[in-house]
């Protein structure tokens, strides 16, 4: 006598009401995180959008001078949206390629000597420096030798993106397989030119939507700035001299305020420096699936 | 020596089809060495994991290495275009020459070594460029003067694979399927004029109508190129290969594992009247 398994019917009323409960209540459950995460993030988009909107609108916003009488009401940012554009560009221009020359050292040169590691621990430790730390430092080190300036704090931004850029590098560059690298060596390939060549390429996509990530969050940092930039209210075009100002300072003086004219701005720049902060992830996105597209299809 | 390597080099069409219809028909006098491997080891770190593998690489024949998995096969082919360099604690010993050159010699430029011995891998491994730019990436690092497009037309159509993409050079090599992925690598092994071509299981990961252009096309690569392979499929050796190694896993009493060459014959003999019986038990299937 053999014995044969018991054959249910396959029809979906048999599947047991326990299991469709347990499915409906974990459905309903994951749908609900995903609105608690998502809801917050909407409503600052519309509630800086309902407050800003009036002063972006007005003409003159993206150009005017800041006004000099804390009563005057209406626009102009212009000042703070060149020298966070100078500042964070500035800080871009040094933090990226020194932070990806790190990476590649770390994960091609060091992977797993004793200096690459103790490189690689400052480097978290630095990820997790404060930003008014950083801010602080700039003010030590050269603040108080040269004086405010844009390039002070494009400076104190710049050692914020650093070890971002270094470790988003790193983990990059690791991801690129082995065989890669190895059916470029056994091309009679040596190791700088198979870097360049096509460890680079191959993990380019990653480094910079990981570095353009490391730029908006960089936009957005007040405390670094409040005492390497200063304030002004007209723009200051040079990068080395004499205080500038940044949308996120300008937010921080002016929400503070007692003044309706200031409060307004500083909804209005809040708004501006959300929709440049915006442009770039976007940017980000366009480029990093722009670069994997062309080798993919 | 090289008075026969001369006759060996020249032989005419009508012989070379003779040699390539049957294994039997290979004059035991020895053709030109291109490997000579005494007593070779590799460690990794404390761990032997090749141990006492002493053989002759002819030029221009196919050498096959079977034997079961882990018995070293391609740890012991990563040797001779010296691949195991990248391997961190991974360490050479023994005699291994090339040509009558040391191979691991102090003076020895691994990159150039690399460049003659190519390599096509056990998965296609195409880099993420165009097909065109894949083949001339070897000869642009190597800095070919000249035409590129004729040297890329040239290995392409060499590793039969010119007419398939003739049209579509601007593609991606992702855009290919594996058979073709792997024959592009071979093209862009191709494109160095390297001397010889080892492969590590270059058809474990295709089916079996890309495994057989690939084996067609090895055979007819031979009248040029010496090729090594190490293959998992023993029906594979013995379709295309010249010569066999049959090496096999040791197992000591702390349980380390160390690959050693069993044996080193005609393809016909290991797979017809092979000398070991561990041979005899691995080609009838009883173990591995």
């Amino acid at each position: 006598m053999t014995y044969t398994m018991p054959r249910p019917s396959i029809t979906r009323s048999s599947a047991s009401p326990w299991r469709q409960t347990k499915s409906a209540v974990m459905t309903a459950s994951l749908v609900l995180a995903l609105v608690v995460a998502v809801v917050p993030l909407v409503l600052i988009i519309l509630y800086v959008i309902s407050k800003g909107w009036a002063s972006v609108n007005a003409p003159g916003w993206f150009t005017a001078d800041i006004p000099i009488f804390s009563r005057a009401v209406g626009p102009g940012m212009g000042p703070a949206i060149t020298g966070t554009l100078m500042i964070t560009g500035a800080a871009t221009a040094m933090a990226v390629p020194l932070g990806v020359l790190g990476g590649i050292y770390l994960n091609e040169y060091s992977a797993a000597s004793r200096y690459g590691n103790v490189i690689r621990f400052f480097a978290d430790v630095m990820t997790g420096v404060p930003s008014i730390v950083m801010g602080l430092f700039v003010y030590v080190i050269w603040v108080l030798s040269f004086g405010l300036s844009a390039f002070a704090g494009a400076l104190a931004l710049g050692c914020l993106m650093l070890p971002i850029v270094i470790r988003t590098s790193e983990e990059m560059l690791k991801l690129v397989p082995r065989e890669l690298r190895e059916s470029a060596y056994a091309l009679g390939g040596r190791k700088a030119g198979t870097i360049v060549r096509v460890v680079l390429p191959a993990a380019a996509p990653g480094i910079i939507s990981g570095a353009l990530l490391a730029v908006a969050r960089a936009a957005g940092e007040t405390a670094p700035l409040l005492f390497t930039i200063g304030f002004v209210n007209q723009a200051n075009s040079d990068l080395l001299h004499d205080p500038n100002t940044a949308l996120s300072t300008q937010i921080f003086k002016n929400a503070i305020s007692v003044f309706p004219g200031q409060v307004s701005r500083a909804w209005g720049a809040a708004l501006t420096l959300i929709g440049i902060v915006f442009v770039f992830t976007i940017l980000s996105r366009i480029a990093s699936s722009f670069l994997s597209r062309k080798h993919q299809s | 020596m090289t008075a026969t390597s001369l006759n060996e080099s020249q032989m005419t069409p009508t012989n070379v089809a003779a040699v390539n219809e049957s294994n039997a028909d290979l004059a035991d006098a020895p053709s030109e060495i291109v490997f000579e491997v005494r007593d070779a080891a590799v460690d990794y770190g404390s761990q032997r994991a090749v141990d006492g593998v002493t053989l002759d690489i002819a030029s221009r024949e196919i050498t096959a290495i079977i034997g079961p998995s882990g018995c070293g096969k391609s740890t012991f082919l990563r040797c001779l275009n010296r691949m195991n360099d990248f391997i961190p604690g991974a360490k050479v010993s023994g005699g291994l020459t090339y040509h009558g050159e040391d191979l691991y010699g102090s003076k020895v430029d691994a990159a150039e070594v690399r460049r003659r011995i190519g390599m096509v891998f056990q998965r296609p491994n195409p880099f993420p460029k165009s097909i065109f730019d894949n083949v001339a990436y070897g000869p642009r690092i190597n800095r070919h003067k000249g035409d590129l497009s004729a040297v890329v037309e040239s290995a392409l159509t060499r590793a039969a694979l010119w007419d398939e993409v003739k049209d579509k050079l601007k593609k991606s090599a992702f855009a290919l399927s594996g058979g073709q992925q792997q024959r592009l690598c071979i093209a862009r092994a191709l494109a160095v004029s390297p001397d010889v071509i080892l492969m590590d299981e270059p058809c474990s990961a295709l089916d079996p109508i890309a495994t057989s252009r690939i084996e067609d096309l090895m055979v007819g690569l031979k009248r040029d190129y010496t090729i090594v392979i190490v293959t998992h499929n023993m029906q594979q050796a013995a379709r295309v290969s010249d010569r066999t190694a049959f090496f096999t896993t040791d197992v000591d009493d702390r349980g380390a594992r160390t690959g050693r060459l069993v044996e080193f014959d005609h393809t016909n003999t290991i797979f017809t009247s092979p000398s070991d019986s561990r041979t005899e038990g691995y080609i009838t299937g009883r173990f591995g």
